[in-house]
């Protein structure tokens, strides 16, 4: 065995390439030839910011998501979650028109709710799951039920529509460009790289990665544990809410069907990407690529007839199925290193 | 009686065994054999090789060098507990039961007995039972295990290995967490499973418990064979002399005096927590002072408590000369008050996580600037840590969970170090590391003292209370039992306060 102290003379290699953490951009990057190679229009520019629009949704809930893994926690809840907070922003918003017409105050008195929303419910669940002492599975499963009964329940079992001259308004959101790209790839950036910070440069972060360790020993080393737990469902829920901020001028509408489904396709994100789902160790930059990894399956699956579009479910477990059991190889391997 | 010299052929025999982990050794050519129907103990210091070399002989580790010889045959032992099948069988400390299954479900697990496909619940049944008379313990095949005392798990775990035919029983610790009671009921088991004819092997760190029931004693230091003897030729008094070898002043550094005038940095006044009760003492500041006890006494509730991890009912703390309200870890750190925890692999470190964020996690608000935290200043407090408490590892991004006991007992000592505290609340310091390694800690926290930290040592090995401590404090059942300074400090007044036969009250 030898000694740390004598190798402190040997220069640190700059830069080392960490096979695990560069593994998911390697799928994606060969995703992408075979996209291209199958249909070069895959490669042209409005495909690609189409990708990269779409991935926004799911990317932004998943890096949320990413936070609450790393921490140990699960999070059931976003889709429906996505949906009632949806409907109530559109009910926000329409009603609001009496008193402050269509224009942008009503916009943003209805981004403002969604925000408010997003923080409670994201505190709901810390809440419950910290200071009730219920697992997240269980506290998570319960409010994704609630949330979208309430979801269907405000919209009679049908559709809530913003109204028209709103949607003119809020366009912009969703279909806008700044600096040549869409409004929701920008919000994509700047969500990720602050999750990026807060996860690997800030003592919360820090936090976050040793209770989904070892919650016992976070506790032992002065960690608020309560307090980092339910920050994390906080985050979960706020970007939640940015995500239903950037969804609703898409559509414009929703209902009992919207967002069913994004929970499991967030938490797959975040496994693709390699974060850990027992907690302990977390990844957003892999949490982006396993996003974009999951909308461009579909997208390749449109753009060419060798697999049925209806086959894209399939792909997609594959590609989860195949990046958990590449990622477990080399883990199995230093866990049996030890005494 | 099979316990006199040599008269029949030992049923496991192993000759020169050696092993090294990676490249460090860890056993040096022992030998010893175990005979039909024999008790045989397995003594040494924490980190002499016991359990290592317990479990190259239930074949869990293969001996880089040596035989081992089954019934006069040589053999490799398979790995992983398949040499069940051969008859040998280890008891891990850590009991290895299905706790929310029933005891009969527990026994025939793995191998049930069944009849067209279905469960035979009536013959397992009547076969639990079968043993379980045998060794005369009155529980109910179908209990559940979760239900029974600790002892009577040993005893299912004991049962299991007959029930596989085992010749050869391996234990380690088996009393470790026994009452006295259940340590009378355990060792009559013993002596019934050794008159059948089975061969025990065990370990155990109390010396009076190997001489009343062993025949045979075995003694390791420091990886090396010392001797084996008839336990007859023995007593607790040279068992312990053969086992540390060497005076303990090498041990343990020159003990400095406390200044007289050294002004008190904790008292404790009439504390109450669910599980201590009226507990006062003071600490000047640079003594060390020692706790000892019983495991269960308290102790380490009592210190949980008072850094913030449990509450206090009533009763104050005076810190620096003012109230102190422990309300979290984290005040308590900010005062500086640690609390260095006996449990280093559930409470103590990330073992799945490197060095680096293990060392700094306890002060890593320290490290965070407005830019978050900063990288080179951990990267510098953790090259420094490893020079200063002489921490080895193989790369410097090794997973904690891969270094040795000691190294990892140095980088939690270093942890709770960066916090700078005034108040060192050490509990169990050397754990399970080796002779080498406690001498640092010991020469480190000596070294401290003198610096003018206060240290709390809490422990249960003997001879670290009695050479590390200026004054020791015994709990027992969660008060304090008595207290002790100067030339009173020795074995058998701590133990008489321990054990409940003298008290404070009759002093």
């Amino acid at each position: 065995m030898s000694n740390v102290n004598t190798q402190q003379a040997a220069p640190k290699p700059p830069f080392r390439l960490d096979i695990k953490a560069v593994g998911p951009l390697v799928a994606l990057i060969l995703l992408c030839i075979l996209g291209y190679v199958l249909n070069p229009a895959f490669a042209s520019e409005g495909n690609l910011t189409n990708i990269l629009t779409r991935s926004a949704f799911i990317g932004i809930i998943a890096v949320g998501a990413t936070f609450v893994i790393t921490a140990g926690g699960i999070d059931l809840s976003v889709g429906s979650m996505a949906a009632v907070i949806s409907g109530v922003m559109i009910i926000t918003m329409n009603s609001a028109i009496e008193t402050f017409g269509s224009g942008l105050t009503t916009v943003i008195l209805g981004c403002g709710c969604s925000v408010i929303l997003g923080l409670g419910a994201g505190f709901i669940n810390g809440l419950l799951t910290t200071k009730g002492k219920i697992e997240a599975f269980i506290v998570t499963l319960g409010t994704m039920g609630i949330f979208r009964s309430l979801v269907t329940y405000f919209a009679d079992g049908g559709t809530l529509a913003l109204d028209f001259d709103i949607r003119g308004v809020y366009r912009p959101v969703y279909y806008g460009d700044f600096l040549g790209l869409p409004i929701p790839i920008w919000v994509f950036a700047c969500v990720a790289l602050i999750g990026w910070f807060l996860l690997n440069r800030t003592t919360f972060g820090r936090y976050c990665t040793a209770i989904g360790s070892n919650e016992g020993v976070a506790k032992y080393s002065a960690v608020n544990v309560d307090r980092i737990k339910t920050m994390t469902y906080v985050i979960q829920g706020l970007c939640v809410s940015l995500a239903t901020i950037i969804y609703v001028p898409r559509l414009g509408s929703a209902s009992a069907s919207t967002g069913v489904l994004w929970e499991l396709e967030a938490i797959a994100a975040v496994i693709i990407g390699g974060t850990v789902l027992k907690g302990g160790y977390g990844r957003i930059g892999g949490t982006v690529i396993g996003a974009l990894i999951l909308t461009t399956i579909g997208n390749i699956l449109n753009l060419t007839d060798l697999v049925s579009n209806y086959l894209n479910g399939t792909m997609q477990g594959l590609i989860i199925i195949i990046a958990v059991w590449l990622q477990r190889g080399p883990w199995q391997k230093q866990a049996s290193g030890q005494t | 009686m099979l316990n006199t010299e040599g008269f029949r052929a030992p049923v496991l025999e192993a000759t020169n065994i050696s092993k090294s982990f990676g490249t460090v050794p860890v056993l040096f050519s022992l030998s010893m054999d175990l005979r039909p129907g024999e008790v045989h103990a397995l003594i040494g210091e924490n980190g002499a090789g016991k359990s290592t070399f317990m479990k190259v002989l239930a074949g869990f580790h293969q001996p880089t060098k040596g035989r081992i010889k089954l019934d006069g045959q040589e053999i490799a032992l398979p790995p992983n507990g398949e040499a069940e099948a051969l008859g040998v069988v280890l008891i891990h400390q850590e009991l290895n039961l299905a706790e929310q299954m029933t005891v009969e479900e527990n026994v025939f697990l793995g191998r049930e007995l069944s009849r067209f496909g279905v469960l035979d619940r009536a013959k397992m049944r009547e076969t639990v039972q079968g043993y379980l008379d045998q060794v005369g313990l009155t529980i109910s095949p179908t209990d559940r295990v979760s239900d029974l005392s600790i002892a009577e798990k040993q005893m299912v775990e004991i049962v299991k290995a007959i029930s596989r035919n085992a010749r050869v029983l391996v234990m380690d610790e088996p009393t470790a967490v026994l009452t006295e009671a259940e340590t009378e009921m355990f060792f009559e088991q013993v002596r019934r499973l050794k008159d059948s004819g089975v061969s025990i092997m065990f370990v155990s760190h109390k010396l009076a418990e190997v001489e009343a029931i062993s025949d045979r004693v075995t003694v390791l230091r420091d990886g090396h064979w010392i001797t084996t003897a008839a336990t007859t030729d023995l007593n607790t008094e040279t068992m312990a002399q053969l086992m540390v070898g060497r005076e303990l002043s090498d041990l343990f550094p020159p003990m400095n005096e406390v200044d007289v005038d050294a002004r008190i940095m904790l008292g404790v006044e009439n504390l109450n927590t669910a599980s201590c009760k009226d507990i006062s003492f003071d600490l000047k500041r640079g003594e060390i002072l020692g706790f000892s006890g019983l495991v269960g006494s308290g102790r380490s509730a009592l210190f949980e408590a008072i850094v913030g991890l449990d509450p206090i009912l009533s009763g104050q703390i005076i810190y620096e000369g003012r109230a102190f309200k422990p309300t979290s870890v984290a005040k308590a750190r900010d005062s500086g008050i640690v609390y260095l925890t006996k449990d280093r692999k559930d409470k103590g470190l990330l073992l799945n996580q490197q060095m680096q964020p293990n060392l700094t996690l306890l002060s890593l608000a320290k490290f965070a600037g407005a830019l978050g935290v900063d990288w080179k200043a951990e990267a510098e407090a953790l090259a420094r840590a490893t020079r200063r408490f002489d921490i080895r590892a193989k790369t410097e991004d090794s997973l904690v969970g891969n270094l040795s006991g000691g190294n990892q007992q140095k980088l939690l000592l270093a942890k709770v170090m960066e916090a700078e505290p005034k108040v060192l609340i050490v509990d169990e310091p050397t754990r399970g590391i080796d002779v080498g390694t406690k001498q640092q800690i010991y020469h480190f926290l000596a070294a401290l003292a003198l610096e003018g930290v206060s240290i709390i040592v809490i422990s249960s090995e003997m001879p670290e209370i009695i050479g590390m401590s200026h004054r020791v404090i015994v709990m027992r059942e969660g008060e304090i039992a008595g207290e002790l300074s100067g030339n009173d400090i020795n074995e058998q007044e701590i133990m008489r306060y321990a054990a409940g036969l003298k008290s404070r009250s009759m002093a």
